[in-house]
């Protein structure tokens, strides 16, 4: 199972390595650099929007402005971060964690990737032509596009709907490929109820992406006939129903909260055996989990839209639909805390990330109940509560969960170990910050602060300054993990063995840190 | 888990809930709540909070007693195990599930279907009142007493630009709040006039989308005599921040003491159609009304936004979306590049009508004849225009009738 080169196994070398590159490695790489450069870009937005709402009174950004960086904000950390950095994890560990030389779809792959950064240049790009005179900047509605806001938006509105059809494009063949691979490519012997639960938690992930994003894009096609070519499907004036793209918006926008979610879950319970030295405690019970999160995520939709004016029934539907996915979700925090318990623990940065994951996430997962109340969310929708709720759903969990693995794997990825000290440091700070952040933005919301708006009246100041001093701090931390990632890269810092750690468990730890270009080209033999 | 962590969960209840019985606002309460559904709303909330804090100490609790205990300096030898075994196991292990189920759909979801059913009920209303959201004011009217009226922000420009001192209600306060008798039901219809927008009270506890296209409702019982201020709730462009709702609530007898007062200033404004005026009284009237209704777009100094909003003043250049520039080439206000003034006819009816395909709205129901002559002889006269010409509100309202 040792992996056999000659010379023909070498990389290209050269801009062409990356360009024609087919080789998952190379793609999860060139994935894995996007998403952190995106996760930047994404995270300076934020800080202007800290910036701005640091005091009551405009003086960073124009309201017009502001609408167009909350939008992109989060178009960016959505689309652009955090799938691209999970697709990366998914490409570079899929084929060794299940003993495949390969991906199946190898120029699927290139092509799915190289889709990427068109799109991020298309989301940004109206704001290099607004400098230079040309239009008024980019989408301005929020990342859910509401019509018939979106219709009214300025020219940037195009560009943007266009980058969501190429990240569709992009996603969707990346996950056929995902899903091609794990049913086809698995070693002899490797059954599907032996597959990592990484990989699981991808193979839902893929699945989802496959049945509900191209909705969204069918949904942003209708989006460009109302507004080019006289369609009607969401202007109430011609016939149109504004909430069928509040409906069809959800039907992709909630699953895709699970697509950003199960990467990382399934990367949790890999590094918490890992370090409790222990066995990962109910494998079946989180691979079915993540089934049927899966399912319920699909069915689940409206309660993003419990003040639309759906009638009770459709409320109270959603609502108890809604309240169901906490069983499975409950179900993946019992087994994390199955898999540390009575475990022989030590604390690198991947762990302390791991468990920073389920406090925050079970921050953000609790204060999702109370929001699945379809009468209490007229207090709670569209308020900085929501906000703060799902910073920390999707940074508490996913982002705490990548940034665990990415410490986890860059190791194995780069051959060099990172540096503990500043991984430590990363850890405590971004602890800290971010609920210096968000706590207040709770409060805020309690108190009766709407989100989405760059000026505020005078009871919500001291929330709002606290949390930007906190995102300040959030933000700036976050340049720690680059640090260590860039040291790494430059073959700086300690040697790391195959196996990385001393507990981890797995195919890809069998092979030498870096692995070399080419891998398990014979297969490996399972038990 | 150990029974002091029972015992400490348990003590938070009193502590958390004391505060919400007495109607004081907690730190972690909505604003205090002056209507049944506001109340039931609040209730759940403390009870909510209550209920994950629980959850939250038992979890996070276990999590930092395995992270002592369970270290690799004071346990070497890890267990194998990877799951329950054996009859007992799985019950245990099942347990927190069962428990879950309850919570979810019994002690929450019982309150919650209560009061999902008691907000749907809108019968059996002594008053309904129609809610229209604009980009970006809010349009009050009672069908059943003849009145009407638009709401806008008036907090002064100085204060928004940080030239000023900000007041107490800094960007909650409004010309015209629309005013509720107490104890009476009263139903409220949304509609809107252009976007989503969403109308929300804290101290009611009702959030309501206003669609283009459907007439929503809910409604209120306020049992408070009162100033209620909120905001819009779903992003609605630009001027999103800058559309707040100020309700004063009053009792029966005040409340119809102000309605044969507004009764009687509707009365008025429709003679004061028939009124000429000065240029200076019209110019005068004109800036107020910019402020209020244009200046969000067409900016306070009439120069627009490039790419999106017109400028008012002539000579200047503007580029946008073609359907916009022939639409404005046609009538009359766009030449070689530049915005011209145009004809006043044409001037009265994109004010009326607004341009459709544009962003342009129509305020012929928003404005009063004699308001939109004076924003029209404002524009004409002001930001570097000299037309002299004087637009009289019996212009408008010909043009209005279509005589």
């Amino acid at each position: 199972m040792s992996a056999i080169e000659h010379p023909a196994d070498a990389p290209p070398s050269g801009i062409t390595r990356w360009l024609y590159a087919t080789n998952h490695k190379d793609i999860g790489k060139m994935y894995l650099v996007f998403g952190i450069a995106m996760f930047l870009v994404g995270g300076l937005l934020a800080e202007l929007i800290r910036a701005e709402l640091l005091t009551p009174t405009m003086r960073v950004l124009s309201p017009e402005a502001y609408n167009q960086v909350i939008t992109v904000h989060g178009l960016v950390m959505v689309f652009g971060a955090l799938m691209p950095i999970t697709a990366g994890l998914a490409n570079y560990l899929i084929p060794m964690m299940i003993g495949a030389p390969d991906m199946a779809l190898p120029r699927l792959n290139n092509w799915g990737f190289w889709l990427l950064p068109p799109a991020a240049l298309l989301l940004v790009m109206p704001w290099g032509l607004k400098l230079i005179g040309i239009g008024n900047g980019t989408l301005d509605t929020g990342w859910t596009m509401y019509a018939p806001l979106s219709i009214q938006s300025g020219p940037g509105a195009d560009f943007a709907f266009i980058a969501v059809l190429l990240l569709g494009l992009s996603s969707t063949m990346a996950s056929i490929n995902i899903i091609v691979t794990i049913l086809n490519q698995r070693a002899p012997g490797m059954t599907m109820l032996k597959v990592p639960v990484f990989v699981w938690s991808w193979l839902i992930t893929a699945l989802l992406l496959v049945a509900v994003f191209p909705a969204l894009m069918a949904g942003v096609i209708m989006l460009i006939g109302d507004r080019h070519f006289g369609t009607h499907f969401f202007s109430a004036a011609g016939g149109g129903d504004p909430v069928l793209w509040e409906h069809i918006f959800w039907f992709f926008g909630h699953p895709e909260v699970y697509v950003l979610l199960l990467p990382s879950a399934g990367i949790l319970p890999h590094i918490l055996a890992t370090f409790a030295r222990k066995p990962i405690y109910g494998y079946k019970a989180q691979v079915y989990s993540f089934c049927v999160i899966g399912v319920l995520s699909i069915v689940v939709w409206a309660h993003h839209m419990f003040t639309s004016g759906m009638p009770p029934a459709a409320n109270i539907y959603f609502m108890l639909s809604t309240m169901a996915i906490s069983v499975p979700v409950a179900v993946l925090f019992f087994c994390w805390f199955g898999t540390v318990w009575r475990g022989a623990m030590t604390f690198e940065t991947p762990m302390l990330f791991a468990l920073g994951y389920i406090v925050l996430f079970g921050i953000g997962g609790l204060t999702g109940l109370v929001l699945s109340d379809a009468a209490a969310d007229q207090q709670y929708h569209n308020t900085y509560f929501l906000v703060a709720h799902f910073h920390y759903a999707l940074f508490g969990g996913p982002v705490m969960g990548v940034i665990a693995g990415i410490y986890y794997y860059l190791p194995k990825v780069t051959g060099r170990m990172y540096s503990e000290t500043l991984g430590r440091w990363h850890f405590w700070l971004t602890l800290i910050a971010f609920n210096v952040t968000f706590i207040p933005q709770f409060l805020a919301g309690i108190a009766g602060m709407p989100r989405r708006i760059p000026d505020y009246a005078l009871q919500f100041w001291h929330f709002n300054l606290v949390s930007s001093v906190g995102a300040f701090v959030l933000g700036a931390s976050q340049l720690l993990l680059v640090y260590n990632i860039v040291r790494a890269m430059r073959g700086d810092g300690e040697q790391a063995s195959g196996r990385v750690w001393e507990g981890a468990r797995g195919l890809e730890f069998t092979l030498p840190s870096p692995p070399p270009f080419h891998t398990f080209t014979t297969p490996p033999v399972i038990e | 888990m150990s029974k002091a962590r029972v015992l400490s969960a348990g003590g938070a209840i009193p502590v958390l809930l004391g505060p919400a019985w007495a109607h004081a606002r907690a730190f972690y309460d909505f604003q205090a709540p002056v209507t049944p559904i506001a109340r039931d709303i609040l209730f759940i909330h403390d009870l909510f909070l209550v209920i994950i804090t629980a959850l939250f100490l038992i979890g996070t609790g276990t999590l930092l007693y395995s992270v002592y205990a369970h270290r690799y300096r004071r346990n070497g030898i890890p267990a194998t195990f990877t799951g329950p075994v054996g009859r007992k196991q799985w019950f245990w292990a099942s347990f927190p599930f069962a428990v879950l189920l309850v919570l979810d759909y019994g002690v929450l979801g019982i309150p919650a279907l209560h009061s999902i059913l008691a907000l749907a009920n809108t019968s059996g209303s002594a008053m309904t009142v129609k809610v229209t959201g604009h980009q970006w004011n809010w349009q009050y009217e009672y069908p059943a007493y003849g009145i009407g009226f638009t709401s806008t922000l008036s907090t002064p420009q100085d204060q928004i630009a940080d030239e000023a001192p900000k007041d107490k209600h800094f960007l909650l306060e409004v010309d015209h709040p629309l005013v509720l008798p107490t104890h009476e039901k009263i139903r409220i219809i949304l509609a809107s006039a252009d976007v989503i927008h969403a109308f929300w009270v804290p101290a009611f506890g009702i959030k309501q989308d206003a669609v283009p296209g459907y007439l929503r409702q809910t409604w209120v019982e306020i049992d408070k005599p009162g100033t209620y201020r909120g905001q819009c709730a779903e992003l609605c462009g630009v001027g999103h921040a800058f559309m707040p709702i100020v309700v004063r609530a009053v009792d029966q007898v005040a409340f119809n003491q102000w309605l044969s007062r507004e009764q009687a200033v509707a009365a008025a404004q429709r003679a004061a159609s028939g009124i000429a005026y000065t240029r200076g009284q019209l110019v005068t009237a004109g800036r107020k009304v910019f402020d209020a209704y244009c200046a969000a777009c067409h900016q306070p100094n009439g120069l627009g936004l490039a790419g999106a909003f017109p400028p008012i003043a002539g000579g200047h250049p503007f580029a946008a979306a073609a359907p916009m520039i022939a639409a404005l080439r046609a009538r009359g206000f766009y030449r070689a590049g530049d915005i011209v003034v145009g004809p006043i006819a044409n001037h009265i009816r994109i004010v009326l009508h607004g341009i459709p395909g544009t962003p342009m709205p129509s305020f012929a129901s928003q404005l009063s004849a004699a308001d939109i002559a004076a924003v029209i002889t404002y524009e004409r006269n002001d930001f570097g225009n000299h037309t002299g010409e004087t637009v009289e509100p019996s212009q408008v309202l010909a043009i209005k009738t279509g005589h």
